[in-house]
This record gives structure tokens, C-alpha cells and sequence, in this order.
């Protein structure tokens, strides 16, 4: 199925990337505007416009850059690494269409790799600040990472047994050709494994509070403090693709109907219609559970993703006994 | 035990102002009486309510007021010093809260404790100037600030991996201002230390002078969420002072005040904790009802803070709250704890987070709802009445200390008031109860009120001519701020906003 990149032409496979980066770029922010939106409306408020976050990146991105004289260079290049990172996750990763740009080195373990770089990127820079806060974020952020980036590759190492291949356009072409897939035991556990990774990634709650201003219950929030004007928002902005994409990356690996598999246009324009539909419904259920519970006190954020990580496990197991 | 000398007021000890018993009785003694006088108190368990410092020109005054109940016993000790060196042997190794009261007492008076082991500014900060004493009577004009050159002392934790946290004063979100320092090994608290009173507005200096009626804007402000309470601890005192009599049918209005102010501070705080551990639809419902009940307190008494009802030998509302409105409120709060007490999430941060235990509360001098959270059954409703309690009023105590125990005793206390509120405004029909506080006599008043935090003390002195000499206060938050800290140990450094919250205590009480 690999062979099919070379049938669809370079020129197509760089649109469908060009195509992924700018649904993300916007798609991000606006689907952190709608969790916003979803909260308030819950808790009877009418609440901010969903684009908010769209506006809040370019009212940001027109201050002016201030750098703590205690920073070094770590600092002003962790936004753009992490924004970056994110960014050719993005690219490579069957998202609008099954065919990007590059989609043959897009395994499974250089996309987890991508974005685990863009986290080790902001705790680098909440080190770097110098200040309590920022070392306790980093802090809590690893030791939260730690446990969630070996659930995120085991979960995902289950759907690439299943397929036979590491190959995310592989694993998502193949999932499109065995529809049965979707409701098999080790698809349904490494889903909610990944889902627990998921909100643990973004730091929604259970996990973290994003709405929090209590500085010291802060996790992503606290390493980001010393930021400011355009770093701020592009901080902001690559926090939000990650989000956008990776309940993208979520929605795709297990109900991946509607991505583009051919070079029609339309059919790509189908394709990112979907793909936000899709991620909508997923972001839209991940709220409702975050309204409907707490945040866990921070050493029982473990216990949650442990849980995660044994059912990735287990997903793996199901998957090795019955191939 | 030595026995204590008994010296009676001029219209004698048991005063049977409201058809209460009240046994008052104030004893004038030489320095060296002090600690002998003191141990008694002590061991007859009474507790220290207060030191008050009076600049009297020639001579300094402490007045040590200690509180019992029940039944209501309230004993003074007057000590007068020399004003040029004014020195009284500590009460530290009787009392912690003394220790606390001494420290204010050097900083605001100059009076030394001697033999105080801890002898530092409390609340004057390093860059006020050394020897200058803002409540004398002499202090003049504000002196030039030095440079905050001497730091903070803080106790450095040492060892390997202990880290040192500095937050605030300035916060990232809208709360008053103060200053803490955690020495934390990974995220577990070693230790907390609190620097307050960056919101020292010198109230008890506003109060001198004041005509007897102005002082109620001042008593209003002194913490924005305890009008009534501040307020009418005030209003008691002068009433105390000037002997005068309130009928029984103004002091059930007062109570009714004083309860829905509990009501809606408690409910604040409910829904406070639970966004403290990220669920947010719990405070929303929570700041709904916060704010019928405002409305409905707007309605009661023309201001939706409760303030102006209440003044000096009157009290007047606009109308009585009706069973019908009690009734839903209690209902909506209902649904509201069924919330909160439903998610396993939001009992499992509660549980066992920053226990307070009923030692450490005892040794402390805590009060109020942090002291009936750990099991301590004291309630100036009860130990301290300015009315007849309601038949349906109860002393509400937990006994784990944690910040689910403060919790309950704060949900259990909102059912309760709205209880007492509906049976007091069944007897009333008067609005407006007006007594003369005239003839003018100077004397001095204690006045004790439960307020929504703890017991808030109150003692005005006042002159014969309708001018008040002197107001010393206490906001239950000056004595429980430390239990705080205890509390803290061991507890992991992002519970510390949900702690504190559980606590609740006022900044702008405790600075003054």
C-alpha cells in the first residue's frame, strides 16, 4: 500500500500536508475555544466566543518580545522547537489525506518522538527561567510525561501489530480496508489508553487545570509563566496543535472514514471537513468527563496513567494472541 | 493555685444586661502579679481573647482580656506601665496566642515582653524604623521608610534537595495580599512560613476619636465579608460601655443578620473549594445561590453586604426574610453539597488533605470553624451569647481536622443557620428596635460575636462625651493564621491553595 505514495505525485502529497498544517493551526486554537465554550455553557455562563484563542495569538503576536535578563538561549528557542516539533508531526501524519508528504518515514515511533521533543523543549525553558515555579512545572511535567510517553508508544504499538506495520498511513490504510478492526478487544483498549494519554498530554483535567491561576497546583501552566508577547503566543499556538493534533492523530487511528485516499481536491476539502467533525465529537466527550469530575491530587495522576499504561499492555497482549 | 483577687464593676460582676448570665469581672494588678494571675486563668481554662495596649499620656495600659464559657466569663487583668520603659514578663510559655499578641503589642506599642523567646516585628515590616511606635500617642507624623535591608527571617530548612518556593504577595489571581515560603523536599511541604499585614491600614488608630455612631462604617470594613460581624461586635461593646440594654426582639434582628452572613460566606466558600480542585460547575452553582442570597440581603437590609442595619443601641431592617425563601435556598443547597459529596474525585482531594489535629488546634489557640473542624467544641453562640440561643441552634464539630472536616462543619453549619433564621423571624413583627445610648458615661465594653470565621472580639473604650478612646480588635484569622502552617506539614505543595482556601482566613482582618 506504500507504492500508492508514488501513484498520487509529490506535488499532491506536499498540498495534503500544506493542506493539514493550516486545518491544525487554526482548528487547534478554535477547538481549545470550544472546550472554553462547552465549560461555560455547563456551568450556566455564557462564555468566551470560540474563536477567543485565535484572537488572543494575534493580539499577542503584535506586543513586544521581553526576555528575563536571567534566560539564556534555551528560552527564546523552546517556543519555536516546540511549535516546530508539532509541526512536522503534523505534516507526516495521515490526517486530511492518507498519502503526505514524507508518509513513509511517518512510524508511529518518530511522531511519539516529535512530540515528547516539543515537552522536553518547554520543560528545558521552564528550567531555564531560573524561577520556583518554572522548576516545578518541569518538574511535575516529566514525571507526568515519563509515565504517559511509554502509554502513548504501547498504545499505539497494539493498532501496529494489528496492521502488521509501524506505518501510519499503513496502519490508517489499513484500518479503512478491515472495518471489522475497529470494534476488535485490543482496538477498544489501546483507544481509551490513548484517550487517557491524550487529555494527560494537553493538560486537561483530571489531570491539570488549563483555566487555573493558583500558581502552585500549576503543571504546563507553571513552565510557561515567564513568557511573554509573541513567544507567549507561540507557546499558546504549539500547545494548541498538539492538542488539535493529537485528538486528530486519535480520531484517524480508530475511525479513520472520510480521509482522502485519492488526489482529487475535493476530496480533500471532504477530508478536512471531516476530520473536524470527528475531532469535535472527541473533543466535545473529553469535556463533558472533565466537567463532570475534579482534578486528581498530583500523586494519584500516576495511578491514572498507569492504568493507561496496563491497558495498552493489555491491548498489546490481546493483540500478539489472537493475530 | 494561687486565688484570684476579685475586684467587681461599679454595677456588679454578674450583669444581667439581656436576662443572660455574664459573669464580668476586671482585676487591676501590679507587673509582677501578672504570670501568677495568668496561670491561673489558664489552669482554670479560661483562654486569652486579647491584649489590649492603651497610651493613657502618662502611663502605658495592657488590659489582658481571658474568655470562658460556657457559662459567659470574661476576666480582665489591668496592668499599667511606665511610659518610658514599658516592660511586661512574657505569657509565652502559658500561651502561644500570647506570644502573638506581645509581638503586636511591641511593634505598635513598644511595650516589651520580657523573656519572649521570638521577640521579631510582626506587624510592622523591616523597613519601618526602628523605635517608632504608630499608636502612641506622641508617633507624630509617618516616618521616612528605611531601606527593607534586614530580610525576612525566615527558617532555612537545610539538607540536600530542599527547595524553597516564594509566592506572592502579589498572586496571580484576585486574592489579598500575602507572602509565603515553602521549604519543600520533591512536592512535600517541610515547612510554611507566612508573612502577612502588607494590608496594615492602622483601623484600631481610626476608631480614636470617632463619635460612637461613625464608628460603624469603620467596624463595616475592617473585613469586607464580616460586616456583620465585625460591626456588631463593635456595636456590643460600646453598648457594654455605655450600659445601655438592647430589647430581645432588636437582638433576634441582629442574629438573623449575623446568621445570613454566615449562610452566604460559607456557601462562597463550598463552592470556592470545590473549583480549587478543577471542578468548576459546583462553584458556578455555588456563586448562583451566593448571589440570591445577596439579593435577598439587599432587600433585608438595603445592601447586599448586610451593612447599616445595625448601629450603636439600634437595629433596623427593611423586611424579614420568608420562610418560602429560606426553604429554597436550603433546597438549592441541597443539590449543591449532593454535588460536591457525590464525585469520588472531589472527596478524595478533601480527605485527609492538611489535617489539623485537636492538639496541635488546643496548643495553637484555633477558633472558630478551623477549631470545631478538629474537634474543639467552642462557639461564642453558645460560650459567649449576646442573646438567648435559638432552641434549634448546635454547636457543630468534625473531628478529623482535615479539609474535609471544614468542609462539613461549614455545610453543616449553612443548614443549621437557615434553621435558626426560620425560627427567629416566626416571633418578630417590630423591624426597627431604637434605644438611646445616651446619657453619655465613659466605661469601657467587651463585645464577643461568632462570626462566620470564628469568634471576633471587639473592646471599645469610650469617653463621657460620645467619643470612642480606644477599639482594640481581634478577627479569629489573627489566631488561626499559624494553625495554618501546622497544618501544612507533610501536605504536598498543590494542595496548598485548596488548605488554604479550607481555612479561609482574612488578610485584611488579621492586618488591621
Amino acid at each position: 500500500m506504500i507504492a500508492g505514495i508514488s501513484t498520487i505525485g509529490l506535488g499532491v502529497s506536499i498540498g495534503a500536508s500544506l493542506l493539514q498544517l493550516i486545518a491544525v493551526v487554526l482548528g487547534g486554537p478554535l477547538l481549545m475555544g470550544l472546550m472554553v465554550k462547552i465549560r461555560a455553557r455547563a456551568e450556566g455562563r455564557i462564555g468566551p466566543p470560540i474563536r477567543q484563542p485565535l484572537l488572543d495569538l494575534r493580539k499577542l503576536a503584535s506586543k513586544e518580545r521581553i526576555h528575563s535578563e536571567h534566560t539564556s538561549v534555551v528560552f527564546a528557542v523552546a517556543p519555536i522547537a516546540l511549535v516546530a516539533s508539532v509541526a512536522v508531526a503534523i505534516a507526516i501524519t495521515p490526517l486530511v489525506s492518507t498519502f503526505p508528504v514524507l508518509g513513509r518515514s511517518a512510524d508511529l515511533f518518530v511522531v511519539v518522538f516529535l512530540i515528547l521533543s516539543g515537552s522536553v523543549a518547554l520543560a528545558l525553558a521552564g528550567l531555564d527561567s531560573g524561577t520556583a515555579f518554572g522548576g516545578m512545572g518541569s518538574s511535575r511535567a516529566m514525571t507526568i510525561g515519563a509515565l504517559a510517553e511509554p502509554a502513548l508508544l504501547v498504545a499505539m504499538l497494539a493498532l501496529s501489530i494489528q496492521a502488521g506495520s509501524s506505518n501510519l498511513p499503513e496502519i490508517v490504510s489499513s484500518t479503512l480496508a478491515h472495518p471489522g478492526w475497529i470494534a476488535s478487544p485490543e482496538r477498544l483498549l489501546s483507544f481509551v489508553a490513548l484517550l487517557i494519554v491524550v487529555i494527560s498530554e494537553t493538560g486537561r483535567i483530571p489531570v491539570d487545570n488549563p483555566s487555573t491561576h493558583l500558581e502552585l497546583t500549576m503543571v504546563h501552566e507553571a513552565m510557561t509563566l515567564e513568557y511573554a508577547g509573541p513567544e507567549l503566543g507561540l507557546v499558546l499556538l504549539g500547545q494548541a496543535m498538539r492538542l488539535g493534533f493529537l485528538f486528530a492523530l486519535v480520531a484517524n487511528l480508530f475511525f479513520p472514514w472520510g480521509i482522502a485516499s485519492g488526489s482529487n481536491p475535493a476530496g480533500f476539502l471532504l477530508g478536512t471537513v471531516i476530520l473536524g467533525a470527528k475531532t469535535v465529537v472527541l473533543v466535545t466527550g473529553v469535556e463533558l468527563i472533565a466537567i463532570s469530575t475534579a482534578k486528581l491530587r498530583l500523586f494519584r495522576v500516576p495511578e491514572l496513567l498507569t492504568g493507561g499504561f496496563v491497558l495498552a499492555v493489555l491491548a498489546v497482549v490481546t493483540g500478539l494472541v489472537t493475530r | 493555685m494561687s486565688r484570684l483577687e476579685k475586684h467587681e464593676f461599679a454595677e456588679g460582676a454578674t450583669s444581667g444586661a439581656h436576662g443572660l448570665e455574664r459573669v464580668s469581672e476586671r482585676c487591676a494588678i501590679s507587673v509582677a502579679e501578672l504570670v501568677p494571675q495568668a496561670t491561673a486563668l489558664f489552669a482554670m481554662q479560661y483562654r486569652l481573647a486579647m491584649i489590649a495596649a492603651h497610651d493613657d499620656l502618662e502611663s502605658l495600659r495592657l488590659v489582658y482580656v481571658f474568655l470562658k464559657g460556657p457559662p459567659d466569663n470574661r476576666f480582665e487583668l489591668v496592668v499599667q506601665l511606665d511610659r518610658e520603659h514599658p516592660a511586661v514578663p512574657s505569657l509565652s510559655h502559658l500561651s502561644f496566642s500570647a506570644s502573638r499578641f506581645e509581638r503586636e503589642n511591641n511593634d505598635l506599642f513598644g511595650v516589651e515582653p520580657v523573656g519572649h523567646p521570638f521577640l521579631r516585628r510582626l506587624v510592622l515590616h523591616q523597613h519601618w524604623p526602628e523605635g517608632f511606635h504608630p499608636m502612641r500617642k506622641d508617633a507624630g507624623e509617618m516616618p521616612a521608610m528605611c531601606l527593607d535591608a534586614s530580610p525576612f527571617p525566615f527558617v532555612e530548612v537545610g539538607g540536600r534537595e530542599v527547595y524553597e518556593i516564594p509566592v506572592g504577595p502579589v498572586h496571580a489571581g484576585v486574592i489579598e495580599p500575602g507572602h509565603f515560603r515553602f521549604s519543600v523536599v520533591g512536592e512535600t511541604i517541610i515547612k510554611m512560613k507566612a508573612r502577612l499585614w502588607f494590608v496594615h491600614r492602622g483601623i484600631e488608630r481610626l476608631f480614636e476619636g470617632r463619635e460612637l455612631q461613625s464608628g460603624v462604617e469603620i467596624a463595616e470594613r475592617i473585613s469586607g465579608d464580616s460586616a456583620v460581624g465585625h460591626n456588631l461586635a463593635y456595636c456590643l461593646a460600646v453598648e457594654e460601655a455605655g450600659r445601655v440594654a438592647i430589647a430581645p426582639e432588636g437582638l433576634a434582628l441582629r442574629a438573623i443578620l449575623l446568621e445570613l452572613e454566615r449562610v452566604y460566606n460559607h456557601i462562597a466558600n463550598i463552592g470556592d473549594l470545590c473549583n480549587d480542585v478543577g471542578f468548576g460547575i459546583a462553584q458556578s452553582r455555588a456563586l448562583v445561590l451566593r448571589e440570591r442570597i445577596l439579593r435577598l440581603n439587599a432587600e433585608v437590609t438595603g445592601h447586599r453586604l448586610l451593612r447599616g442595619a445595625i448601629r450603636p443601641g439600634s437595629v433596623e431592617l427593611l423586611r424579614l426574610p420568608t420562610p418560602i425563601e429560606l426553604d429554597s435556598i436550603l433546597n438549592d443547597f441541597e443539590g449543591l453539597v449532593d454535588l460536591a459529596t457525590t464525585n469520588s474525585v472531589v472527596m478524595d482531594r478533601f480527605r485527609g488533605t492538611a489535617a489539623l489535629s485537636r492538639e496541635d488546634a488546643m496548643g495553637i489557640g484555633a477558633i472558630g470553624v478551623t477549631a470545631r473542624a478538629s474537634g474543639l467544641v467552642v462557639d461564642a453562640r453558645r460560650d459567649h451569647p449576646f442573646m438567648e440561643p435559638d432552641d434549634s441552634f448546635r454547636v457543630i464539630c468534625e473531628e478529623t481536622g482535615d479539609v474535609l472536616a471544614r468542609f462539613l462543619v461549614r455545610v453543616r453549619e449553612v443548614r443549621n443557620s437557615l434553621e435558626v433564621i426560620g425560627t427567629l423571624v416566626e416571633n418578630l413583627s417590630d423591624l426597627k428596635i431604637s434605644t438611646d445610648i445616651g446619657p453619655r458615661r465613659n466605661g469601657s465594653g467587651l463585645g464577643i460575636v461568632e462570626g462566620w470565621r470564628g469568634s471576633i472580639v471587639h473592646r471599645v473604650e469610650i469617653d463621657g462625651y460620645g467619643f470612642i478612646t480606644r477599639c482594640k480588635i481581634v478577627d479569629p484569622s489573627f489566631l488561626n493564621w499559624p494553625a495554618l502552617a501546622v497544618a501544612l506539614k507533610d501536605t504536598i505543595v498543590p494542595d496548598f491553595p485548596l488548605a488554604n482556601k479550607s481555612f479561609n482566613l482574612s488578610y485584611a482582618g488579621n492586618d488591621l
